[in-house]
């Protein structure tokens, strides 16, 4: 499989490019995070995703969505990550639509993936618990209780967990993990929006003895580790792809600031100083996006090792996207660190992209286990 | 099955039958390469024979068109024919400047005789090329070439020195630039010319580096005479098969950066440094640069095979290959820094059979070159600010 785009690929991602621009440019999230929007994300937008065919990408076409692949996916991420769009894609068009096409029983597709292809529900994946992104070590616990279970925990870092309609929780049962699809109304469950540093949104969810139907379960008891590493890993690939488009159109409105702004008489990317810097950006960008469109293929093959190629790609997104929002303000200068110019928009999105699903080190760390050192 | 996956398994069977034990498994010393030519040296029969197979198949150049020898391959066939070789471990067949750098600008540019003569004999490992491009005075200025060469009716006589002329000793032919209009400005006045090394009037003299080896010479030419007929490309327009062969000769020094062959670095570490209870290599802080440069290099895999993919969708700049040479020259030198730390005390030995002469640390030295040749870092780096990013004068 050649590491480009296909051509229904490409038109996918012109679509979505043009849809982007014209319906959620950067001004849409600066509006959005001045007026305080109470949700901090457009339910409108999220409707007309789904129109687009965007929502539903991954979501078989008998529920309603496209029928597409991983690629297609990163495809609309990277696109998300250029305009820097609050969405819900990642959290329910990606991780939850995941999770409950893979593992969900016919009353659970039926019941949601059709709406989130639609663009009407928001389901959300409530994974994390610490400060840093570890699946290995969650704490929630899933007692049995009746003909149902009980569930205690705190999760953290839940996308768009304040405005959910459904929540996908993982949580520990007797041998081992176990996902539960969760109303957020139900009694004991205690929701706080999180107000981010890149204006996008998340939620804290805490879960009071909550208790739970059996078939509030998602594929079986116990088994939900490899559920949950599957749509993880799709998640980590898309955020792989978003990071590139973040980075990546930082660095486009950053070269066009070299061919524009003079000081001393000249413009400032006649200086070697500068172009060194930015040719090496340049390089570190192709090489990310050749990772990524790399992991997004081996996922949609199947390949053994998807898993690893997930995690150069997500490492390698994540180190060069810091760099290239590094290099925007810096070659900015002053301007750059001014709320009116977009580059530090671009800074704040990236530091959370990074941090969500795994960041360089956690990566890294696979990299390592798995090669055996 | 599609018609890739029978190719894979008869690419497997063949390779099974016909890849010797002898030449799989990672190459520990660079001077058992082959390279072939008139007075070729293998480190076993074994290799020879490796050689030979291929070469007959043209899968030592598996892309290129049948009629010349290549294996005619499509670019999926041969990215299954590269995965089946890794899979057992075969070492490379044949190494060869001429599959690398000339091959595919004779291809490019050269005369239907020129390809029916060389392109066969250079699939077949019959035939070893050096390269005549920097001189004293012309080395990121690779432009301002001295070496003249004077029109003599049938034949120029040539006069001038080059330097770091990789394995100029050991070579039979060279491919040489050589300056035909010393009026013209100096992009325009080159010429692009093929001669025998054997010619009188060339001599060649090692130059020692820091590794204590000697892969590069100086070349001297002392009234050469060169027939018109080798001439590639149009006179005075060299510098165009100059550039379009440095673009393969950067991918090349490129791909270094794959580190195909050898063992990997964490394997290394972990044999020279011991592991923890909970099997980490036992120095934390290297294991994470380790990790570090092996997400890069993998990346960087990746983007060699996309850049392939890029040109033959006809999608890529040529000065891509700038960007691969910069990369994974870079991370050549980055690995092998690594590799010293991985070795510790142990790697500091220069001469004995325990080190095999000191080849830690002469690979080490050696890779030092990696970004100078071919066109320094910095020139790469001016080529994508200039043609890749259009920054101004740049």
């Amino acid at each position: 499989m050649p590491l480009i785009l296909t051509e229904e690929q490409t038109m996918l991602k012109e679509a979505a490019d043009g849809f982007l621009s014209e319906n959620a440019p950067i001004a849409h999230l600066r509006k959005l995070r001045d007026s305080r929007d109470a949700d901090g994300v457009s339910r409108d937008l999220w409707k007309a995703f789904g129109e687009m065919g965007f929502a539903g990408v991954i979501i078989p076409e008998e529920h309603g969505g496209s029928g597409l692949g991983a690629v297609e996916a990163g495809v609309v991420a990277e696109a998300l990550g250029r305009t820097l769009t609050p969405s819900p894609f990642m959290g329910s068009g990606v991780l939850s639509a995941k999770v409950l096409t893979d593992g969900g029983s016919a009353e659970q597709q039926a019941a949601w993936l059709p709406r989130i292809a639609a663009g009407e529900a928001i389901v959300s994946l409530a994974v994390d618990e610490g400060a840093k992104h570890a699946p290995s070590r969650i704490a929630t616990v899933a007692e049995r209780a009746g003909n149902g279970f009980k569930l205690n925990g705190a999760k953290g870092f839940v996308l768009d967990g304040h405005v959910a309609d459904a929540l996908i929780v993982a949580a520990l049962t007797e041998t081992g993990l176990t996902l539960f699809l969760v109303d957020p109304k139900t009694q004991g469950v205690e929701i706080e929006r999180t107000v981010m540093v890149d204006a996008h949104n998340a939620a804290r969810v805490t879960l009071t003895d909550v208790e739970v139907d059996a078939d509030a379960v998602i594929g079986s008891v116990d088994g939900g580790e490899d559920l949950l590493e599957g749509a993880l890993n799709l998640g980590r690939a898309c955020a792989a792809a978003s990071l590139n488009g973040a980075g990546d159109q930082a660095f486009q409105v950053t070269l066009e600031y070299l061919r524009t702004r003079q000081q001393f008489g000249k413009l400032i990317g006649e200086f070697q100083a500068l172009q060194h810097r930015a040719a090496h950006l340049y390089s570190e960008i192709e090489i990310a996006r050749a990772a990524t469109i790399g992991a997004l293929q081996a996922l949609d093959a199947g390949k053994p090792n998807a898993a690893l190629a997930v995690s150069v790609a997500k490492a390698k997104a994540g180190r060069v996207a810091e760099l290239a929002v590094q290099e925007a303000v810096q070659m900015h200068g002053g301007v750059g660190m001014t709320d009116e110019f977009d580059v530090g928009l671009f800074m704040k999105r990236v530091r959370v992209l990074n941090e969500l699903l795994g960041d360089a080190g956690f990566h890294q760390e696979r990299m390592a286990q798995s090669q055996g050192f | 099955m599609t018609d890739l996956e029978t190719f894979r398994a008869e690419t497997r069977a063949w390779l099974e039958e016909n890849c010797p034990p002898e030449v799989r498994g990672p190459l520990d010393n660079d001077e058992d390469r082959v390279w072939g030519g008139r007075n070729p040296t293998f480190k076993t029969p074994a290799h020879k024979l490796w050689m030979e197979r291929m070469g007959a198949r043209g899968w030592t150049a598996p892309e290129w068109p049948k009629e010349y020898g290549g294996g005619g391959l499509s670019r999926e066939e041969a990215k299954v024919l590269g995965s089946e070789l890794r899979r057992i471990g075969a070492q490379m067949a044949l190494s060869s400047f001429g599959i690398w750098m000339l091959g595919p600008a004779l291809l490019q540019f050269g005369t239907e005789e020129q390809k029916k003569r060389f392109l066969p004999e250079i699939v077949r490992g019959e035939i070893r090329w050096c390269q005549g491009y920097s001189e004293p005075g012309a080395g990121s200025d690779l432009a301002n070439v001295q070496t003249k060469a004077e029109d003599k009716g049938d034949h120029w006589i040539v006069n001038g020195q080059k330097i770091w002329t990789s394995y100029a000793d050991k070579a039979d032919w060279i491919f040489c630039l050589v300056r035909t209009d010393p009026a013209a400005p100096k992009h325009l006045g080159i010429s692009f010319v093929l001669f025998d090394m054997a010619t009188p009037g060339v001599t060649t003299k090692p130059i020692t580096l820091i590794s204590g080896k000697s892969p590069f010479c100086e070349t001297f030419f002392d009234d050469v005479r060169v027939e018109k007929e080798n001439l590639v490309g149009t006179l005075n327009r060299g510098w165009d098969v100059a550039k379009a062969l440095l673009a393969h000769e950067r991918t090349m020094i490129g791909a270094i950066g794959e580190a195909g062959g050898g063992r990997p670095l964490g394997q290394v570490a972990t044999d020279s440094i011991g592991s923890d209870d909970e099997g980490r290599l036992d120095d934390l802080m290297l294991r994470a640069r380790v990790a570090e440069l092996e997400i890069d290099a993998a990346a960087f895999r990746l983007a060699m095979e996309r850049a392939g993919d890029q040109m033959k969708a006809r999608q890529a700049h040529p000065a891509i290959a700038s960007m691969l040479k910069y990369y994974g020259s870079e991370l050549n030198k980055r690995r092998h820094e690594l590799l010293m730390a991985a070795g510790g005390a142990e790697a500091l030995e220069w001469e004995g059979e325990r080190s095999r002469n000191g080849t830690a640390a002469r690979d080490w030295l050696r890779t030092k070159a990696n970004s100078i040749e071919g066109g320094t870092s910095e020139v790469q780096l001016n080529i994508i600010a200039k043609h890749l990013l259009q920054l101004p004068g740049a």
